[in-house]
């Protein structure tokens, strides 16, 4: 019979997703060592993808142990292998997955930290794009301000949490030998920016989150500046503008009008 | 840039910084994988520009699933038609083998069972992707654990016809023929005689290690003794090829990376009949 090339790559695949040759030994040819030789592909399959998720998620694997993150990481690459070629882009659902696993349930904020994660690896490979400087913001008329819209620099991720994800992001990078007790009951807001080919990762108060939040919805200066001011009286608009220069959190689109 | 016939070293991301700088190593050439560089942006791509203003580039694919019954992905193909106008690359390389199938790609280069109508269908493939390209592409011999039960030539012919049928290049993997030959109880040098000597385009050195009675092709050691003989013949017999020395897991130093290369261009060397190497 002849040997039909799709249905011998689902096999195949069935074979090295999962744990034994099952209908694909059928297609070898005899030999006492099949199941060896095939677990050969379903080793070099599962591990390279685990690595993949070990370099994306350096901190969850801190967190939980390289024993455990690698039974959790398999686990994933089983359920929802990669769909394209592009192992930068595999493994921005595996933050769901641990919110849905055991360990994600036992520590609840380790799903936030992959988040934090994903977000990271995204920034250092999004699209170049010039950051937006104060001076281009200050040579507009005074009149056009509150209208401007501003955009997010393609880099620039936010990523909100119930817990001090940043906190814990920081005392689990590899030269903190010791990792301190830390408050588990703070929120934390997180801007994730690159600049200068190097991401940056920054906590920011409420009045600030309100206030990207609103601009990365297409609001005006004006109507981010009022719904960061609605959360915090304090918010001071001068302030959070510097910072954000300095991190390169919004593009300038140089073509475009500002408003 | 063209590829000399020389030998270069695989540029794996632990070294990009090093090849990126101004007083980055000398070598004659670099190769890449390019499913590496298929980011929007960032550091990796800014890095890859500066390593193309001082070293001619090969671009070596490990995701194309040239051996994929579902055909290529439009999508992928147009992602690196984008890289390699980017980079200009030398030459362009894939496997014999695939990596995709209903949707999931595998990381691994899969092995295909050598009939008839997989060749019809791996011919179509290669002549999509050179079509899309607008080149002509090597297609590199894989590493075997398996055979199947129903081949009807071996990979040496498959690969001679492969060729015959689409104009492609061969990139000759010598670790690869050798590994295969011992997993699956073949001849090595009689397979290495059996290519198309014309057609053979780049020749890859890379390290293996020995797992379960088996050789595995981890390309994570040096060169062995036995795979630097089958090149010092081939190199003999075909004259030289631009060579490279790939080395994927436990990276070592760059130096140790050229040391190796420095091997394979003595052996270069003493085919061009003792004449130095031109830096």
């Amino acid at each position: 019979m002849p040997l039909e090339l799709r249905d011998m790559q689902s096999r195949f695949r069935a074979a090295v997703l999962g744990s034994g040759d099952g209908a694909l030994g059928a297609l070898l040819r005899a030999d006492e060592n099949i199941a060896a030789r095939v677990a050969v592909h379903r080793h070099t399959v599962r591990r390279s993808l685990v690595e993949v998720l070990a370099a994306a998620y350096p901190v969850s694997r801190r967190i939980v142990g390289e024993a455990i993150f690698a039974q959790l990481a398999d686990r994933f690459v089983v359920a929802a292998p990669p769909s394209v070629p592009q192992l930068s882009a595999y493994g921005g659902a595996f933050a769901a997955f641990i919110a849905h696993a055991d360990i994600g349930q036992r520590l609840p904020y380790l799903a936030d930290v992959a988040r934090l994660e994903w977000a990271r690896a995204e920034a250092y490979f999004a699209a170049d794009a010039p950051a937006l400087d104060f001076a281009r913001l200050a040579a507009l008329p005074p009149e056009d301000i509150e209208t401007t819209r501003l955009h997010l620099h393609p880099a620039s991720r936010l990523v909100a949490s119930a817990f001090p994800i940043q906190r814990i992001w920081q005392v689990n990078q590899p030269e903190v030998a010791a990792v301190p007790e830390i408050d588990l009951g703070v929120a934390e807001t997180v801007i994730i920016t690159r600049k200068d080919h190097h991401v940056a990762t920054r906590a920011i108060a409420a009045g600030d989150r309100a206030f990207l939040t609103a601009i990365a919805n297409g609001g005006t200066l004006g109507e981010a500046a009022d719904s960061a001011v609605r959360i915090a009286a304090a918010f001071d608009l001068r302030h959070a503008l510097r910072d954000h220069f300095i991190a390169g959190t919004f593009r300038d689109d140089a073509q475009q009008s500002l408003t | 840039m063209e590829i000399p016939q020389a030998a270069g070293i695989g540029l794996r991301t632990a070294h990009l910084a090093a090849f990126a700088a101004e007083d980055s190593p000398t070598a004659p050439w670099l190769e890449i994988h390019s499913e590496t560089f298929l980011c929007d942006g960032g550091p990796r791509l800014a890095m890859l520009d500066a390593v193309v203003a001082q070293y001619p580039l090969s671009c070596h694919g490990v995701g194309l699933s040239l051996g994929s019954a579902d055909g290529l992905d439009p999508a992928h193909l147009a992602r690196l038609k984008k890289l390699f106008a980017r980079v200009q690359p030398g030459l362009i390389s894939e496997h014999l083998a695939w990596s995709s199938t209903g949707g999931a790609y595998l990381n691994d280069l899969l092995p295909l069972p050598y009939t008839e109508r997989v060749l019809d269908i791996v011919a179509a493939n290669v002549a999509a992707a050179q079509d899309s390209f607008g080149r002509r592409i090597l297609v590199e011999n894989p590493s075997a654990y398996i055979a199947f039960a129903d081949e009807t030539m071996g990979e040496a012919k498959f690969l001679t016809r492969l060729v015959e049928r689409t104009g492609c290049g061969i990139l000759l993997d010598i670790n690869n023929v050798y590994v295969s030959a011992a997993n699956t109880g073949g001849d090595a040098a009689a397979y290495l005689r059996a290519l198309p000597t014309m057609a053979i385009s780049e020749i890859h050195l890379a390290g293996h290690s020995v797992a379960n009675g088996m050789l595995i092709d981890t390309h994570d050691a040096r060169v062995s003794d036995a795979v630097w003989a089958l090149y010092a013949d081939t190199i003999a017999r075909i004259g030289a090829r631009p060579t490279l020395i790939e080395w994927d897991r436990d990276v070592p130093e760059i130096s140790v990376l050229l040391g190796e290369a420095h091997a394979a261009q003595v052996i270069l060397d003493q085919r061009a009949g003792g004449r130095p190497h031109a830096a």
